[in-house]
C-alpha cells in the first residue's frame, strides 16, 4: 500500500488574507493529477500544504503512514528549483546520503540518473552554474532518485524548450507506470491533457471544479473552466 | 629623506638575516592573533550560525547587540580588560596582566562580534536559500548545520581571515593589557609604535613590512576565496 494524502477542511492564511480553501481533497489511487489554474489561484500553496513544507492555518491534513516514512515517502520539485552548492554527482548523491545510503549503490544510482537526464558529462560541474533547463532536470532527477511515492512537481516543465520538455515528461510517465502518484501544477494546457488522469482545477484558492482528465478537458462543468480551457480570462 | 633611506635599507637587512628579535616579536604576534583567533572562532562560528536558523524570541536584539559590539572601540575593550585583571578587579587573583594571555583575552573580545556577525549573513543567506530543500528532504537538525557549514565553509572561512586581520594589525588594546615589555608582551604593533616613538626607524620599518605582508596575504586569501564562491570553481 503506498503512502496517500487528503486534507479535510483545510485553510491557508497569511497575513490576515485567506489564500486557499476551506479544501477537502483525497489523493488515494494512483492518479497522475495535474493542478491547473490561473496565477495566484493557490497552486503552489496547495503542493506545499499537502507536502507539510507550509503550514495550515486551519483544518487537517492526513497521512495514511506515520510521519517519519511518510515524509521520506515524498519528494517536491520547487517551481525555482534550488541547487546545493556543490557539483552534479553531489546534488544528486546528496538524498541518499542523507538516508545512509552505501557508497557504491549511490555512485551508481548518481550515474544513472545523470544520464537520464544528459547531464552524464557534467557529473562535476557546480550545479549552481548550469542552465535553467538543465536545473530543472537536476531537479527532477534529484527528487526521483529516492525513489518517491508520492511526487509533487511545481511547474517541472515551465521556460523549457520541446526536446527537454519530452525528456521530463517520458520520466514522469516512466515513474508513474512503476507507482509513483504524481501531482503537478502546469500552464501548458497541451502537457496537461498528455499527462493528466485527473485534474483539479483551482480558483481564488478555492477547488473550483476536480474530476477525471477526460470529463474535464471534453465537458468542463463551469464557465469559469470551460473559459480557461479556451484561453479567455477568468475571474 | 635619508633616515627614512637608511631606515629602510636597515629594515631590509634586518628581515635577510632573520633578525632574533625580529623573529622574536614576529611570532609573538603571531602567536597572541592565532590563539585569539581560534578562541574567538570557537565561539563566533556556532553562534553565528545558531542565530541564523534558529527563531526565538530576543533574536532581533540579539542581532542589534552583535552588531553593536562589532563597533566596539579597542581601546575602551583594553580599558575595560585591564580593569578586570588588575590586581583590585575581580579576575585580579590569576596574575594576568600583562601577560600574553591578556592580550588573547582582549583580542577575543574585539574580533568575536565581527567573526560571528559575518558568519551570521552568510548562513542567513545560504538557510533561507536552502530552507525549502531541507525541510522538504526531512533532514535532522544535525544534517542541516552540517550541511549549511559545509557549503558555507569559504564564507565561515571568509569571516575567520577577517578576524585574525584585525586582530593581527590591532594596537590600542594590546597595549594597555599587554604593556608592551620587551621579551614578554611586545608584539608588531606595539613595537613599531614605540620604535617610532623612539626614533628607530630601522626595526619600526622592518616590522612594518612584516605586518604588511601578514595583511595583505589575508585580504589576498578573502579576496580569491569570495572569487571562487562567485564563479563556482570548485
Ligand atoms: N507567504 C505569503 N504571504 C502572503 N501572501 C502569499 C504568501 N504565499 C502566497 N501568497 C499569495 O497567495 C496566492 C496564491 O499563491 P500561489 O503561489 O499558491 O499561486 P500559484 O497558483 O502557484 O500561482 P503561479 O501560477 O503564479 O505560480 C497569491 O496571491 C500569493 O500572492
Ligand atoms: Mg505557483
Amino acid at each position: 500500500m503506498s503512502l496517500t494524502l487528503s486534507l479535510e477542511n483545510a485553510v491557508v492564511r497569511r497575513r490576515g488574507k485567506a489564500i486557499l480553501g476551506p479544501i477537502d481533497i483525497s489523493l488515494e489511487e494512483l492518479h497522475f493529477t495535474i493542478v491547473l489554474g490561473p496565477n495566484g489561484s493557490g497552486k503552489t500553496t496547495l503542493l506545499r500544504v499537502l507536502h507539510g513544507v507550509e503550514r495550515l492555518s486551519g483544518g487537517t491534513l492526513s497521512l495514511s503512514k506515520p510521519g517519519e516514512h511518510a515524509r521520506r515517502a515524498q519528494a517536491y520539485v520547487f517551481q525555482s528549483p534550488i541547487m546545493l552548492r556543490r557539483s552534479v554527482r553531489a546534488n544528486l548523491a546528496y538524498p541518499l546520503q542523507l538516508l545512509g545510503c552505501p557508497k557504491a549503490e549511490i555512485e551508481a544510482k548518481v550515474a544513472t540518473w545523470a544520464r537520464r537526464i544528459s547531464l552524464g558529462d557534467a557529473l562535476e560541474r557546480p550545479a549552481p552554474r548550469l542552465s535553467g533547463g538543465e536545473k530543472q532536470k537536476l531537479a527532477l532527477a534529484r527528487a526521483l532518485i529516492r525513489d518517491p511515492e508520492v511526487l509533487f512537481l511545481d511547474e517541472p516543465c515551465a521556460n523549457l524548450d520541446g526536446r527537454s520538455t519530452r525528456e521530463i515528461e517520458t520520466l514522469l510517465l516512466e515513474a508513474h507506470a512503476q507507482g509513483t502518484r504524481v501531482i503537478m501544477t502546469t500552464h501548458d494546457l497541451g502537457q496537461a491533457k498528455r499527462l493528466a488522469s485527473d485534474v483539479i482545477f483551482l480558483l481564488n484558492g478555492a477547488v473550483h471544479d476536480a474530476g477525471l482528465a477526460e470529463s474535464f478537458f471534453e465537458r468542463p462543468n463551469t464557465a469559469q473552466a470551460q473559459a480557461f480551457l479556451r484561453g479567455d480570462i477568468v475571474e | 629623506m635619508n633616515e627614512i633611506w637608511a631606515g629602510l635599507e636597515a629594515a631590509f637587512w634586518l628581515i635577510i638575516t632573520l633578525d632574533a628579535d625580529l623573529v622574536e616579536i614576529t611570532l609573538r604576534s603571531l602567536h597572541v592573533s592565532l590563539s585569539a583567533l581560534v578562541i574567538a572562532s570557537c565561539i563566533a562560528l556556532p553562534f553565528g550560525a545558531w542565530l541564523a536558523i534558529r527563531r526565538f524570541r530576543y533574536r532581533r536584539t540579539a542581532i542589534a547587540v552583535l552588531n553593536a559590539l562589532m563597533g566596539l572601540p579597542p581601546v575602551v575593550v583594553g580599558l575595560i580588560v585591564y580593569l578586570l585583571l588588575s590586581r583590585s578587579g575581580p579576575f585580579g587573583v590569576m596574575g594576568l596582566l600583562f601577560t600574553p594571555s591578556a592580550m588573547i583575552i582582549a583580542q577575543v573580545i574585539i574580533i568575536t562580534p565581527l567573526i560571528a556577525s559575518i558568519t551570521h549573513q552568510a548562513m542567513r543567506e545560504l538557510w533561507s536559500e536552502y530552507h525549502d530543500l531541507l525541510i522538504s528532504l526531512n533532514t535532522t537538525r544535525r544534517q542541516r548545520i552540517v550541511t549549511l557549514i559545509w557549503d558555507g565553509r569559504r564564507a565561515l572561512l571568509t569571516a575567520a581571515l577577517a578576524g585574525f586581520g584585525r586582530a593581527i594589525g590591532e594596537v590600542g588594546a594590546i597595549m594597555i593589557v599587554g604593556g608592551n615589555i620587551d621579551h614578554a608582551t611586545r608584539v608588531l604593533t606595539t613595537a613599531i609604535a614605540l620604535e617610532t616613538g623612539k626614533g628607530d626607524f630601522a626595526l619600526a620599518l622592518g616590522l612594518g613590512f612584516v605586518l604588511i605582508a601578514l595583511a595583505l596575504a589575508v585580504n589576498f586569501m578573502i579576496h580569491a576565496l569570495s572569487r571562487t564562491e562567485r564563479e563556482g570553481t570548485w
